[in-house]
């Protein structure tokens, strides 16, 4: 858990954390992003995972986790409670990917989101030429077992995000090997397999 | 009622307590400043009964207070000088295990209203000699947890490294970072609830009743009588212990084994395993517990309610909380049941507060908590250590 390596995507959104702040990782999983948090940046950090064995894994690890969801459970937590929100590969499997943002949004002074997307070239061509439904590295799931319900593209979050009054503080756009790419945006929505956003309120 | 009572003396203690007494340390305290109790009663002096391990570092730092349950007492990991038997809470507390002496300074009180040294209804009335018996005032959880800040006072010990404790010792580690935020670094309720349910209600008052309807019990003047209302103490515990069970692990341990026969008697001894067993729980009860100072403390328990005493809004009771919680429940307790601790958890997070909470998967119902638990020890040792590490204490692996 002291270990400096995570994986790519997430150390990117650990870079866009301050240190000393105060985080909420919703869905944090195995807690290597919390203990990369609390140990290398002193950030109070807090997760939320949907999966009991997670949790007692990360308690077990010294780490604040509780039992929760993005859906349910974000609700409880009173306004600007936290600096950062972050919801990490997760939004596409909640169930009002909407109303999450507006809580992450309310419970944090900023959010940070990091999702697949649903137009990258891959999962375009296996659409129209396949005639299947798209299996990728970030998406690698049959269409009857995955959690992913609300999938979208990087432009479908951008139009989310205008639509809600929400401000892009940052968007990271990363290749296949999670390598941020500098690219225009009809080009960042084909290329693009997964983004990084940060938010804040207007 | 009003007034101040106060007893001490220990020229009257029933046998347990005296061997109790024999066996742990003891302050003698509110001789100056009564213990003010929530009926309204100031309590002065009386006596707190506590058991201590580890030594205690140069910061004052390293403090662990462990609360007892229902029918607990200080000794938590070494013989009890009235059963012989292991500490109640061997399995967590010792060398090598989760909460070691080694690292912390260990201390366990029996509480207000308690039979093992701890001022109760077995104390005296110092105007008359007689034990208080029914005319001991009601204490509640945070009458208890008073007397233990004022034992922390005497001890010189101004907040605590962690508060822990399971069933009605977490109740108290609720009431403690509640009442004491400051004093409480880290709080660790195992399978309690902020409040008592109706259902654990009626099954105290069933054990109550059981008490009340022996004829030995006499008003609750037994002693005075020589007397000892053994039958109602003994179903009350029956009552109970069926509570600290689930119903897979009757069925798993008993099924419908017969007892020391081959066949149905067809009468009404114990036929059946389970019913011996029950008959032994209760009898061995008696043996080193007070029936008053059951009813007192099962009726302690049925007074709590964390959100009543604060505008029935948990979450308020925990407003600007500094404390580290770690909640833990198990699958099969159906007495303090998981939504139990889930309520807590969502009171802690509307205002906040560093929260951790683990369900632990357990057929053992709510008695797991006191029980070998490989994946309690295993969190709870890692919640510590991190609370460790965040307090400065050294040395704790």
């Amino acid at each position: 858990m002291n270990s400096a390596a995570i994986r790519v995507d997430l150390q990117l959104i650990a870079d866009m954390v301050d240190p000393s702040t105060r985080a909420l990782d919703v869905g944090c999983g195995d807690g290597s992003l919390l203990a990369y948090l609390v140990n290398f940046k002193q950030v109070d950090a807090r997760g939320m995972e949907l999966s009991q064995a997670g949790v007692n894994a990360c308690v077990a690890n010294g780490l604040s986790v509780i039992q929760g969801d993005a859906d349910a459970d974000l609700g409880d937590y009173p306004d600007d409670a936290f600096d950062y929100v972050i919801l990490s590969q997760t939004l596409q499997a909640t169930r009002e990917p909407r109303k999450v943002l507006q809580q992450m949004l309310r419970v944090g002074k900023r959010a940070i989101v990091s999702f697949p997307n649903f137009a990258h070239w891959q999962v375009r061509l296996r659409m129209v030429f396949g005639g299947r439904m798209p299996e990728t590295p970030s998406l690698p799931y049959k269409w009857y077992d995955t959690p992913n319900i609300h999938l979208c593209s990087i432009d479908d979050f951008r139009a989310l995000c205008a639509d809600m009054g929400v401000v892009i503080e940052r968007a990271i756009v990363l290749d296949r090997n999670s390598k941020p790419i500098n690219l225009p945006p009809l080009a960042a929505n084909l290329l693009g397999e997964q983004a990084v956003f940060m938010l804040r309120r207007d | 009622m009003e007034g101040t009572i106060g007893s001490l003396p220990l020229d009257d203690l029933a046998d347990a307590e005296r061997k109790a007494l024999g066996q742990c340390q003891h302050a003698i305290l509110g001789g100056d400043r009564p213990l003010r109790l929530d009926c309204g009663v100031d309590l002065g002096p009386y006596r707190v009964a506590y058991q201590t391990s580890g030594t205690l570092n140069a910061e004052k730092s390293n403090a662990v207070l462990i609360c007892h349950a229902l029918t607990g007492d200080q000794f938590v990991a070494e013989r009890h000088p009235v059963t012989g038997k292991d500490g109640w809470w061997d399995a967590m507390v010792g060398p090598g295990k989760v909460i070691d002496p080694a690292h912390y300074y260990i201390i366990c009180a029996n509480v207000l209203g308690g039979c093992m040294g701890t001022t109760g209804p077995l104390a005296s009335d110092p105007a008359g000699g007689k034990p208080w018996n029914l005319r001991f005032p009601v204490v509640t959880i945070a009458d208890m947890v008073r007397a233990q800040a004022a034992l922390l006072d005497h001890l010189g010990i101004a907040d605590l490294f962690c508060v822990i404790g399971g069933s009605m010792g977490g109740m108290q580690v609720l009431e403690w970072a509640s009442s004491f935020p400051r004093r409480v670094f880290a709080a660790v309720p195992i399978a309690c609830a902020a409040r008592h349910s109706a259902q654990n209600i009626a099954f105290h008052e069933v054990g109550r009743q059981a008490i009340m309807a022996d004829p030995e019990w006499k008003g609750g003047d037994y002693r005075l009588h020589g007397t000892v209302p053994a039958r109602g103490l003994a179903v009350a515990r029956m009552t109970a212990h069926i509570t600290y069970l689930s119903e897979q692990a009757l069925q798993r341990k008993f099924g419908r084994s017969l007892q020391d026969r081959n066949a149905l008697g067809f009468g009404f001894d114990a036929d059946f395993q389970v019913e011996s067993y029950l008959r032994y729980q209760g009898s061995t009860f008696v043996e080193r517990f007070d029936a008053n100072s059951y009813l007192y403390i099962t009726r302690a328990m049925d007074y709590f309610d964390l959100a009543g005493a604060h505008g029935g809004v948990l979450a308020n009771a925990f407003r600007g909380s500094p404390t580290r919680f770690c909640l833990v429940s198990f699958t099969s307790d159906w007495l303090f049941p998981t939504h139990e601790s889930r309520d807590v958890v969502h009171a802690l997070n509307a205002v906040a507060a560093n929260v951790s909470f683990v369900e632990i998967e357990s057929d053992k119902g709510h008695d797991a908590f006191l029980l070998e638990e490989p994946e309690m020890f295993r969190t709870l040792a890692g919640f510590l250590k991190g609370a460790a590490t965040v307090r400065g204490l050294r040395g704790v692996p």
